[in-house]
């Protein structure tokens, strides 16, 4: 183990790669989280469709999904994608953190907005809405501040996901850490600081998605 | 002047499955009529009154609204249930909303009414259901009786010409059931036409023009108040009327 003034001493050294690192981790993250709501509302909204053809659509991809691991799922859009038009390495990462997101969360929401009362939906027709109207007004805000709490769960894992990025090249943060550890002969203390860093992260994103829910609970007070 | 038919049933009829719940079903609301259907649970009255605003599919027979055929399969339903409010047991007011927000979310959302005309009816409105002071309010800070109330208003303020009522009482504490049939009662006495499926005999025998009475899928008997419950006709009648007033 290193010493805690060796850390510190490398921790403040290579501030600026590792926050540069940092960023560059945060847009990925950001990117696959808000790509992967939108492609998990839309399979979920399939699921919930009533019409088989759909529902069948979004199961196999929820399956596809869930059933490769996320390291596959990048090689694939990284090199497979790429050789039939070229996505920079930074799409090839992001697309794929999102496909695999989406299909977390279309999960998640599905099942947040199954659990809201049906007599809202019926309430809801009951004053001539569309389906879509009442689906948009009524259920989907519920159904997302149900969902909040996994949700927020999953864009902690969307987060600590983008190391994978690393493999194919992507200077986050996990590739960071390694390269210049291995660089120095000094693994531990790199991987140790970025540790600190991915704890930073999650830190930052814990608030932001409780602050979310206190903002969403306001009905409840 | 001939009064106005404003929900006309002819050999309705509806199944759950192999369950028959609605057989062969005839009825007429005239304008600014109160019917009270009655009956144990399990009688369809729940499920009749579901299929008037569409909330349940009719198997087959007619559903006349103001003079229309109700076609399911063609006509716009939203359009008919603007004119069809409905009041529900389990109040499904929206909790992410304000009272306030409730109201006006369906005439600004659906009829397109401008924001500032639907709160200042809202407003109104809740004065009427004497909520006046919850507007800012959430659903959950509100008692059974209230959040009827709100509903209520909610219903109204799309400006029916007919509400229905899916027993409006049943889910409240027994104090608070007042409120909530003083709000009907008064709306009745305005000329709403209502029809309200119900346990309470009182209301019933007080603010109904007609009480239709249901077992197992069918209409058995209707008559106004004074015949209904002083001179039963039909033996199950009788014997239905024995067992609730005893409670």
């Amino acid at each position: 183990m290193p010493s805690f003034s060796h850390f510190f001493h490398i921790l403040t050294d290579t501030k600026g790669v590792f926050i540069k690192a940092m960023l560059l981790t945060l847009e990925l993250t950001a990117v696959s989280i808000i790509i992967g709501i939108a492609i998990g509302l839309f399979f979920a909204l399939l699921k919930i469709s009533k019409i088989k053809i759909l529902e069948l659509i979004s199961d196999t991809y929820v399956y596809l999904v869930r059933g490769t691991p996320l390291i596959v799922q990048i090689f694939i859009l990284y090199f497979g994608i790429s050789g039939i038009f070229l996505l920079p390495d930074f799409w090839a990462a992001s697309l794929a953190l999102a496909l695999h997101n989406g299909a977390y969360i279309s999960e998640i929401l599905r099942g947040a907005i199954q659990a809201v009362d049906k007599g809202q939906m019926e309430a809801g027709r009951s004053l001539g809405m569309t389906k879509a109207l009442a689906l948009r007004r009524i259920i989907l805000p519920q159904a997302f501040r149900r969902a909040l709490p996994p949700l927020g769960n999953q864009f902690i894992i969307s987060l600590k996901d983008s190391s994978l990025a690393a493999f194919i090249s992507m200077n986050e943060l996990f590739n960071v850490a390694t390269t210049l550890g291995s660089n120095n002969f000094d693994e531990m203390t790199y991987l140790l600081i970025v540790a600190v860093y991915y704890l930073l992260l999650v830190a930052l994103m814990t608030f932001v998605v409780n602050r979310f829910e206190l903002k969403l609970a306001v009905s409840d007070r | 002047m001939e009064t106005k038919e404003m929900i006309k049933i002819n050999q309705l009829n509806k199944s759950f499955g192999d369950l028959h719940v609605l057989k062969d079903i005839n009825m007429t609301v005239l304008e600014s009529d109160v019917v009270c259907l009655i009956g144990a649970s399990g009688s369809g009255k729940s499920t009749l009154l579901r299929c008037l605003n569409f909330l349940e599919k009719k198997d087959n027979g007619e559903i006349i609204i103001e003079g229309n055929e109700v076609d399911p399969g063609t006509d716009n339903l939203n359009k008919i249930r603007e004119r069809v409010g409905m009041v529900f047991q389990h109040f499904n007011l929206f909790p992410h909303k304000t009272v306030l927000e409730n109201i006006i979310e369906a005439p600004i959302m659906v009829k397109g009414v401008n924001k500032e005309e639907a709160i200042f009816k809202a407003k109104q409105l809740l004065k009427k259901v004497g909520l006046e002071d919850k507007s800012d309010v959430y659903p959950s800070k509100l008692s059974g009786g209230q959040k009827q109330r709100v509903a209520i208003a909610r219903a109204l303020a799309m400006e029916p010409d007919i509400m229905l009522f899916d027993e409006p009482t049943s889910a409240l504490d027994p104090e608070l059931v007042g409120e909530v049939l003083t709000t009907m009662k008064e709306l009745a006495e305005e000329g709403m036409t209502m029809v309200v499926v119900t346990h309470e005999m009182g209301f019933a025998r007080e603010v109904a023009d007609w009480i239709v009475y249901m077992h197992d899928g069918k209409i058995i008997e209707r008559g106004n108040p004074e015949q209904f419950f002083n001179h039963p006709k039909e033996e199950r009648t009788q014997e239905f009327l024995k067992t609730t007033m005893l409670k």
